[in-house]
């Protein structure tokens, strides 16, 4: 997927699309100083779009930034998740089984984009799927069907890459020197952005921290024995969780 | 529009003014980018710092209300530095007309005032024997349009403008470089405007002042340039179209006025052209006529044109109130209308409708407007209105036609059941419509133009649409086959049409046009064959403009109609005469000096006498301004319309009571009075509460930090809100004085799941001098920190 934020007018249609296709709740909101609402990621609230004044006077930028779960290529969220509730889809979307989930919070610790979060209450982590129910079905996420001015696009990597390259390069030739491209290589979610990625409140980031390989390390002990008890669950005709494992292949046959 | 949406993409340079595009219209915003893509540029002038201007490629700040200087000193940037597109003007515009010679214009008002209207002979053209107007192809007579015009705008020089408008005249001269470039043959600017532009006392001589720079630029009837109007709901262009206003019927013909038009022969009389498309009048009215009335309607009654109701006066929005708040107005449909969080000065509207008898509200939800009565602060024992709630049917709810801004008529399909007892608007109007019918049966004072009334659209309980469709789209009478289009309308009452623009949309039953849905492969955009614009399925409005008196397109890469091989080629359906009735060809030379058929000297109007308020825009302040009028000693426009209450509730100029200029405006998140947005959770979350935008400047002298709570209030009233305290709201420099802005979304009422108090407590009751159209767009307020 890519976001091109220079094409961008916060209109926040994705952020509607979003809830509507998932049926999330509306959070309750109060006006926060600025028009960003909600003011962060919520289990509830799995894309949001940043409005960030830079500079003053003449100088002055309203940078627009729609954000979401990255789906990285090597996910600290999978990495770090001691029961494999975070893991890779087979479209190779990163998901929360919340089946599996406990609610310990690691990936929301250690997501390097402060992207999952715990619903406190049921003690299950939540965050954007990337509409696997839709892509699984040929249709694009449902925030890339709602942006009005074409800043979303859904398409496969190689090409997303190649439209990306070739808006920055025409954007540095006409006044943005400093457009980038963002994400490529390390997320599925790649950025075309018109300035420094400062200016949209983006962390640098350039792949998973090693603190993640030492949590992958530390934790193989328990996934071990966690994959264990899951199998004999299994064979004990428990089926919560093989049905759970299973529910990517049950929307891809979705019609 | 002149042209539409999609043809934004075949633009040069893209100017909004007074329209906040990509929060209120954000598809546009997919064309303006197209036209980006390959180069264009892309200029905002707004008051605000809008998300619009945020992905601008120059912006402009100006002072609310100062529109006028800002494009006057365009204009006269044209004339200084001789950019105007000279053949175009000459061939097409009346530049070269010489004007009375007794026309004049002196401190700020033009010749023929009587202190309260201005009689117009002075601003009349000179004439021949035969009556027909003097011209000096040379354009060097000193009384001619392009002379005059000249020197009218010599005024407006980039310095005063600055002084004027608080743009700072580097950004200025950055606009007019940039704008004015589209002067040349090949280049097209296109200018984008919304209720920036007419939300003012003088918002008509606004769109005229576009207009004018349009023409003067050779910018009309191009792909990719016109004055192109931002519609601000989706079928408000259709409610336009339909008569919506207290003084038009359908079609853009005037209502009759007792006094003028007492009967049909001095109607047609005084309102049909000697020339022109609107020579042809007698056969809309009749055909009309013939479609309301049907077999009632004979030539020996003149078409029942008696049973038309007519009127004098002024009745519209704010006319209506004043009348209703003085006991006038017994009762009131307000149809998905919410005039107490959308009227102006809305404390007086809310306690006018404590007047009425009866209410009956029309809509989705209960809106302010409806719960009136209990709204805070009342106690509705003492309020004896009936109030009927009548549930609505959404859009999605229902089958109907929608008219865009750029006039296209497409069909929506129902999508889904309304829910519960919600009805379309349709079936509430029909059944109206027989309860009356059934009521005048019984008797009445004059009952023959509701009992004679054709009502005729189906057996079923939900009247048939298709039915309706056809009666707009204009029959034969003899066999009921349908019209072409109006072309074949008539006025001796063989023809029937309910609006003859819209004739053709549907003229056939089984594959009607206005529901076609076929894109185009090739060409600039037109999209011939998905859905229907009017008029004539027309897409760009004063084609014959796109091409030179030769036909040769100004603009080859996206020419829209042209003469090649002895024929004219066509990316659109042509606007002149291009076709004799047999089908021959008429070579370019015959409507090289006729490209505007809509008037009746068929060439475009630089100088015009049809506006209440002056042949040329002039700058004139806001009714409230902080400021006194720099260019002129005339504060405000002479004839803006007031009303008994605006005079006590207006604060003077320069009111230190009063010291900020407010602005009223919306956001992508809410619509209009927020009835249907704040009942939506989703859309509450993102803008959950009324909010206030000022500059950080006004905000450390106030003490007033972001997210406090604020009090705003003007001479008509106080509201409370949040501050947004934001550099995107910046003070202006006019003359010496630093002036701030303060910029109050309206979308917030007492009714809804959210709830917040509504800007409009604080607007006037004054309104434009031809339209009456409030000024919602410039006041004057204070502002404090509550809490």
């Amino acid at each position: 997927m890519l976001i091109d934020v220079t094409k961008c007018i916060g209109c926040r249609g994705c952020q509607v699309a979003c809830k509507n296709w998932n049926q999330l709740p509306a959070e309750k909101t109060q006006f926060q100083s600025s028009y960003e609402n909600p003011p962060e990621f919520l289990p509830y609230t799995w894309t949001r779009v940043t409005f960030n004044e830079i500079g003053e006077g003449d100088n002055l930028q309203w940078c627009f930034a729609k954000r979401q779960c990255m789906h990285c290529r090597e996910a600290v969220c999978v990495m770090v998740c001691p029961v494999e509730a975070a893991h890779k889809t087979k479209l190779g979307t990163v998901d929360i089984d919340q089946g599996k989930c406990t609610g310990c919070g690691l990936c929301q610790i250690y997501c390097p984009f402060d992207v999952p979060k715990v619903d406190q209450e049921i003690k299950k982590a939540f965050k954007c799927r990337l509409c696997l129910d839709r892509i699984a079905n040929n249709l694009p996420p449902a925030c890339v069907q709602a942006c009005p001015t074409g800043a979303l696009q859904f398409g496969e990597e190689q090409a997303m890459v190649t439209v990306a390259e070739a808006r920055v390069a025409a954007l540095q030739r006409n006044g943005h020197p400093k457009a980038m491209l963002y994400g490529k290589g390390y997320a599925q979610v790649i950025y075309v952005l018109g300035d420094v990625p400062a200016n949209y409140k983006i962390p640098v980031y350039q792949g998973p921290p090693s603190v993640s390989y030492l949590w992958e390390w530390a934790l193989k002990p328990v996934k071990s024995l966690f994959a264990v008890g899951s199998i004999l669950a299994v064979l004990g005709n428990y089926s919560g969780l093989s049905a759970a494992k299973t529910e990517e292949e049950k929307e891809g046959n979705v019609a | 529009m002149t042209n539409h949406w999609i043809d934004y993409r075949n633009a040069d340079v893209i100017m909004a003014i007074g329209a906040n595009t990509a929060e209120n219209h954000p598809i546009s915003m997919k064309w303006i980018n197209r036209a980006r893509e390959k180069g264009a540029k892309f200029i905002v002038v707004d008051p605000r710092f809008t998300r619009t201007a945020a992905v601008a490629d120059l912006y402009a700040p100006i002072r609310p209300g100062t529109d006028i200087a800002f494009l006057g000193g365009l204009i006269n940037y044209v004339f200084e530095k001789k950019l105007y597109h000279e053949e175009y003007i000459k061939n097409y515009t009346n530049a070269s007309y010489l004007i009375n010679s007794s026309y004049q214009f002196k401190e700020g008002l033009f010749s023929g005032f009587d202190g309260q209207k201005y009689d117009k002979k002075s601003w009349a053209y000179q004439t021949n024997a035969e009556g027909k107007p003097l011209q000096d192809p040379t354009l060097q007579n000193p009384q001619c349009v392009f002379q005059l015009m000249k020197r009218h705008y010599a005024r407006y020089d980039a310095e005063t403008v600055s002084q004027v408008t608080g743009c700072p005249k580097e950004k200025f001269l950055q606009v007019a470089e940039a704008f004015c470039s589209t002067g040349q043959p090949g280049k097209v600017g296109n200018i984008l405007y919304a209720m920036g532009i007419t939300q003012h006392t003088y918002g008509s001589q606004n769109v005229r002042a576009t207009a004018i720079l349009q023409l003067l630029l050779g910018n009309i009837g191009l792909a990719g340039g016109g004055v192109n109007a931002q519609r601000g709901e989706s079928n408000v262009q259709g409610s336009t179209d339909f008569g919506l206003l207290y003084n038009y019927l359908p079609g853009y013909l005037g209502c009759p006025k007792a006094s003028a038009h007492p009967t049909l022969a001095a109607y047609l009389e005084k309102e049909t052209p000697k020339s022109g498309y609107w020579s042809n009048k007698p056969k809309f009215l009749i055909s009309l006529l013939k479609a309301w009335w049907g077999e009632a309607a004979t030539k020996e009654n003149d078409f029942a044109y008696n049973y038309l109701p007519k009127y004098d006066g002024d009745h519209s929005h704010i006319a209506f109130f004043e009348d209703m708040s003085a006991g006038k107005i017994k009762g009131l449909f307000a149809w998905g209308q919410n005039p107490a969080v959308g009227g102006p000065q809305a404390n007086l509207e809310r306690r006018a409708l404590e007047k009425l008898d009866w209410l009956v509200a029309i809509d989705l939800f209960e809106t302010e407007t409806a719960s009136f009565w209990k709204r805070p602060g009342v106690n509705p024992t003492g309020i004896k209105t009936e109030v009927f709630l009548l549930p609505a049917a959404a859009s999605y709810e229902k089958e109907g036609s929608i008219a865009n801004s750029g006039r296209w008529i497409q069909w929506r399909f129902q999508a889904t059941k309304p829910p519960g007892e919600a009805k379309s608007d349709l079936w509430i109007a029909y059944k109206l419509g027989q309860a009356i019918k059934t009521a005048y049966a019984q008797g009445g004072v004059f009952p023959d133009p509701i009992l004679k009334l054709t009502w005729d659209y189906g057996e079923g309980e939900e009247p048939d649409i298709a039915k309706v469709a056809q009666e707009i789209n204009g029959f034969t009478v003899a066999d009921r086959k349908l019209l072409l289009n109006f072309s074949k309308l008539a006025a001796d009452g063989t023809t029937a049409c309910g609006n003859w623009i819209f004739s053709g949309y549907y003229n056939d039953v089984a594959n009607p046009p206005c529901k076609r849905r076929e894109k185009e492969t090739s060409g600039i955009g037109s999209h011939p064959n998905w859905a229907f614009a009017w008029p004539l399925n027309r897409r760009i409005l004063y084609n014959r403009c796109s091409s030179n008196p030769a036909g040769q397109p100004w603009d080859p890469e996206t020419p829209v109609i042209w003469w090649e091989n002895n024929e004219w080629k066509c990316n659109d359906v042509p606007d002149f005469g291009w076709k004799t009735p047999e089908g021959a060809m008429i070579p370019p030379a015959e409507s090289a000096q006729k490209p505007f058929i809509m008037n009746p000297e068929q060439q475009a109007r630089l100088f015009a006498s049809g506006l209440a308020d002056g042949p040329f825009p002039e700058h004139y302040e806001p009714v409230e301004s902080p400021v006194v009028n720099l260019i002129s000693k005339q504060q405000d426009d002479p004839i803006a319309a007031r009303w008994p209450s605006s005079k006590q509730g207006l604060a003077a100029v320069g009111s230190p009571d009063y010291p900020y200029i407010g602005t009223t405006y919306r956001v992508s998140e809410h619509w209009q009075s927020g009835i249907m947005t704040r009942n939506s959770p989703w859309l509450n979350e993102l803008m959950p509460n009324m909010f206030v935008e000022l500059s950080p400047n006004l905000a450390r002298r106030l003490g007033i930090s972001n997210g406090d709570q604020v009090a705003i209030n003007s001479k008509r009233g106080e509201i409370r809100a949040f501050a947004c305290v934001t550099p995107r709201i910046k003070p202006l420099k006019i003359g010496n004085r630093e002036v701030e802005v303060i910029g109050l979304p309206w979308h917030w009422g007492y009714r809804g799941f959210a709830v917040g108090e509504s800007a409009n407590v604080l607007t006037p009751h004054v309104g434009d001098a031809n339209t009456t159209i409030p000024e919602y767009k410039a006041f004057l307020c204070n502002v404090r920190k509550v809490r």
